[in-house]
């Protein structure tokens, strides 16, 4: 009746690292496909255009993308989380709104600097209020602030614009550091890395992955899963604060309908990217990526003489293409083996 | 090795399968194996974890395809292309991980994709509920079919699903350890249900690793090692060493692994805990070097208790002291600082993080000790990870294999390795050879004593009569949140902890 055992020490296993050599990882990637994407759309551009490999012209490409991508890479994050963000381009006409205000009361460019980016940090700390004291779903309650935040600024605003930004506020959003190299190409760049290493190489950007796939589990394994939440949503509203900031100073006014529309095409930069809506997977290299792969599109229907609205279809159906073609590819991939293996 | 066994009576097997062979990425999970299963009887499939026995279910309900061999059902070749199909042919399971859905009700579980509906096609509820309410009966579960699934503890949500695999007409059942959340008083109630389904002709595959279960109501077994098949026959034609010797390939005795060491200074006081709804006035302390266990029936309070030191919830009155330092723990975060470490009894939801590799799991609640300023060295993780896995004998193929793809069995070491990566204190372990085979479950058993000699302090939650007493210096019994007995190793016995736990007569030493 006693099926209790003592071990005689089993033969013992050996556990590789890693099944796949790092090559063969890199190899099956999303990144690796993407890459691959933005060097043809690159190859399109220079056929579509002889002026578009002029360095100063690539450098205006880059505006296309650079202010989004900042924020991207937060909202990477926080959708990996399992959450998501949908208030940004509003938290970037709040934010505007407030600068153009402190203008019109005398206030300067340092100012300025730290006035855009707080009240980015201020909304984002409301968001994350919502979601983790109250326990609403990220989703309905970022909606809520989507008009929230913008309607304050139409209230302030009404159909009136804010303008004469100081005059050294400009370099923020159209100023270079070095030859074609705008300040807002080094920001980019800048956040790039940093984003890159808080994701993949810290254990803040660990907890995250934990949280986006078993949010329980990771309770349970002593990750403060709602203190995380709470500061992804901060980092987003701060990256919407700044991008703000760019965007005021390259635009030199609010209105506010600024940035209107942002939300949608951030959230499609992050799933392009590879990151999983429903949370838990991704990485920033592929944001980078498909930030580039974006930049180039609009910058080559920008050549084409493309309407703009043909932009908003061409990026729904994106959205709708990166999120559907990775079930169509599986499913296909099934119904080849199954033939296959009649 | 004992085929003459079967053709010696003359039933015929209602389903067979024959040369099923089954790879995944670096695993050969199944080799050649062959299984049959008779109307009216039960056959017990025992391995060690990894073995292959929950692939073979999962082929069997059409989740997965076999690469090779042939399945027969009533003698004729059958394709379980899906799992509608194998539903169908009246094959239903009652998986080791249950796939259920928490916001719908009792009755919307059991009855999911099939529900009783009207005549323009819309769900009746009154008779889903009805029907459920029959169905729960039948198995001796005392549910109300309208509550919401999130409400109910892992051992009732195991009934759900239980119930879920009877409404449909079948012909085969299976069951992949149905026994591993459940107590002693509710697996009385599925050996009576059991017995019901053998009368009624139905074939049955029992997955265990408890033997005592499967003498008792097996008729047939069959024995995979390592993805092949062993052997298969009559059991009354086996002594279990034998079985045993079969399944690990080696020779095993019975004897649990006894104290070494001595008994230290307490470090672990708990005085007059008290949850407003789960538990009440629960007072013990515990010395470095000792393992207390906790003994109850499902919904008993042991689990609620666990979390509660642990931090998942706030006590409502009460003290706790660690080291001679009063703590006030307010979550888990706090409880691991400290010391205090918890294994729980829900692997899938709470134990590991599924889509996350084995290595990161391990090292999940370390991560702290690990970085350097925030930032984590892979090398580090890697070695910790590997050490761990080696101390358990882990069966992976690599320390990035996703840890969902792990037997389940496998998974716990997972979960258990992880926990003592943080080098605690105190660790709890609830029901922690849940799903263990018989030559790890030793394993476990000697490396928890080890740890206690060691001077660590352990506590293990369990519902397994003989691990219970077996590996405890003091065993608590609980009944319905109140601790109503306590006993030494040398004034237990397995009469007294049922007596107590299922409150028989009351009896507080
Ligand atoms: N989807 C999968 N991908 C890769 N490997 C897998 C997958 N499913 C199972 N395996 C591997 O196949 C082997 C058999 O697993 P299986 O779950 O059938 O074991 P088991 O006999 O049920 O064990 P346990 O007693 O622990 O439940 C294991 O080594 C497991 O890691
Ligand atoms: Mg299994």
């Amino acid at each position: 009746m006693n099926s209790e055992t003592q071990s005689v020490s089993a033969a013992s296993q050996s556990y590789p690292d890693r099944l796949q050599s790092k090559l063969r990882r890199v190899l099956v990637s999303w990144e690796l496909l993407l890459l691959c994407v933005a060097v043809f759309i690159f190859w399109l551009n220079t056929q579509a255009s002889p002026y578009f490999l002029d360095p100063w012209n690539l450098s205006d490409a880059t505006f296309n993308f650079t202010e989004k991508a900042l924020i991207a890479f937060a909202m990477a994050l926080l959708i990996i989380s399992g959450e998501i963000d949908l208030s940004v381009a509003s938290i970037i006409a709040l934010s505007s709104t407030a600068m153009g205000y402190a203008v019109s009361i005398g206030m300067g460019t340092t100012e300025l600097l730290i006035i855009g980016p707080l009240v980015g940090l201020a909304c984002g700390a409301f968001n994350g209020l919502l979601v983790t004291r109250f326990g609403l779903p990220s989703i309905v309650a970022t909606i809520g602030t989507m008009s929230l935040f913008r309607g304050i600024s139409y209230i302030i605003l009404g159909d009136k614009a804010y303008s004469g930004y100081p005059s050294d506020f400009a370099f923020f959003g159209q100023g270079y550091v070095y030859w074609v190299i705008t300040f807002e190409v080094v920001l980019f760049a800048v956040f790039a890395i940093i984003y890159t290493l808080l994701l993949h190489r810290t254990s803040f950007g660990r907890s995250v992955f934990a949280i986006g796939n078993n949010p329980t589990a990771a309770l349970f394994s002593g990750i403060r899963v709602n203190r995380i939440k709470f500061i992804l949503f901060l980092l987003t509203g701060l990256m919407a604060g700044i991008a703000a900031v760019c965007l005021t100073s390259r635009l030199g006014s609010t209105r506010p309908s600024i940035a209107l529309g942002w939300e949608l095409e951030i959230v499609t930069m992050v799933v392009l990217g590879g990151v999983n809506i429903l949370g838990g997977s991704g990485s920033i290299p592929g944001v980078v990526l498909a930030a580039f792969i974006m930049g180039l599109v609009t910058f080559g229907f920008g050549l084409l003489n493309v309407p703009g609205i043909v932009m908003s279809i061409f990026i729904g159906l994106l959205l709708i293409g990166v999120i559907g073609l990775p079930r169509v590819w599986t499913k296909g991939l099934h119904f080849w083996k199954s033939i296959v293996s009649r | 090795m004992n085929e003459t066994a079967q053709h010696s009576d003359s039933i015929k097997p209602l389903l067979e399968l024959s040369g099923i062979s089954k790879n995944f990425p670096g695993v050969r999970a199944l080799s050649q194996v062959s299984l049959e299963l008779y109307p009216g009887q039960v056959t017990a499939l025992v391995g060690e974890n990894g073995a292959g026995k929950s692939t073979i279910v999962k082929i069997l309900t059409g989740i997965y395809q076999p690469d090779d061999g042939r399945i027969d059902i009533n003698q004729k070749q059958t394709r379980l292309s899906s799992p509608q199909v194998a539903s169908q042919v009246g094959i239903t399971a009652i998986h080791q991980e249950t796939v259920m859905f928490d916001n719908l009700s009792v009755a919307e579980n059991i009855f999911i994709g099939h529900a009783p509906k009207n005549m323009w096609g819309l769900i009746q509820t009154k008779k889903m509920h009805q029907d459920a309410k029959q169905l729960l009966e039948r198995i001796g579960a005392n549910l109300d079919p309208s509550i919401e699934l999130k409400n109910l503890g892992i051992a009732s949500k195991h009934l759900v699903g239980i119930a879920r695999a009877l409404s449909v007409n079948t012909q085969v059942v299976i069951m992949d350890e149905p026994t591993a959340a459940l107590s002693y008083k509710e697996i009385e109630e599925l050996y009576v249900l059991i017995e019901r389904l053998k009368a009624e002709g139905k074939a049955i595959l029992f997955i265990s690793h408890k033997f005592d279960e499967i003498y008792r109501i097996a008729d047939r077994y069959t024995v995979f090692r390592d993805g092949e098949m062993i052997g298969k026959g009559l059991l009354n034609e086996l002594k279990e060493a034998e079985l045993v010797k079969m399944m690990v390939g080696r020779d095993v005795t019975g004897i649990f692994p006894q104290r070494t060491g001595t008994l230290g200074e307490t470090v672990l006081e708990v005085k007059h805990y008290s949850h407003p709804t789960e538990f009440d006035e629960i007072s013990f302390s515990l010395r470095r070097g000792e393992i207390l266990g906790f003994y109850g029936l499902v919904g008993a309070g042991r689990s609620e208790l666990m979390q509660c030191l642990f931090g998942i919830s706030e006590s409502s009155n009460g003290a706790l002291t660690l080291d001679n330092r009063t703590l006030h723990i307010k979550n888990p975060t706090q409880a691991i600082d400290n010391g205090i470490v918890y294994v729980p009894e829900d692997r899938g939801g709470q134990g590991v993080v599924t889509g996350l590799p084995i290595f990161e799991n391990i090292t999940l609640p370390s991560l702290n000790k690990l970085s350097n300023r925030g930032f984590l060295s892979l090398a580090k993780e890697f070695s910790i990870a590997r050490s761990y896995s080696e101390k358990l004998e882990l069966r992976a193929a690599s320390l990035d294999q996703h840890v969902e793809l792990l037997s389940g069995g496998n998974q716990q070491k997972v979960v258990i390795a992880k926990w003592l990566a943080t080098q605690p204190k105190v660790i709890i372990l609830d029901e922690p050879t849940k799903g263990i085979d018989i030559g790890s479950k030793a394993a476990v058993h000697a490396f928890m004593r080890e740890l206690a000699d060691d001077g660590l302090a352990v506590i293990i939650v369990s519902s397994e009569i003989p691990e219970v007493i077996g590996m405890s210096d003091r065993i608590i019994v609980m009944r319905e949140g109140l601790m109503v007995a306590e006993y030494s190793k040398a004034t237990v016995s397995p009469e007294l902890i049922v007596r107590d736990a299922a409150g028989i007569a009351e009896h507080v030493a």
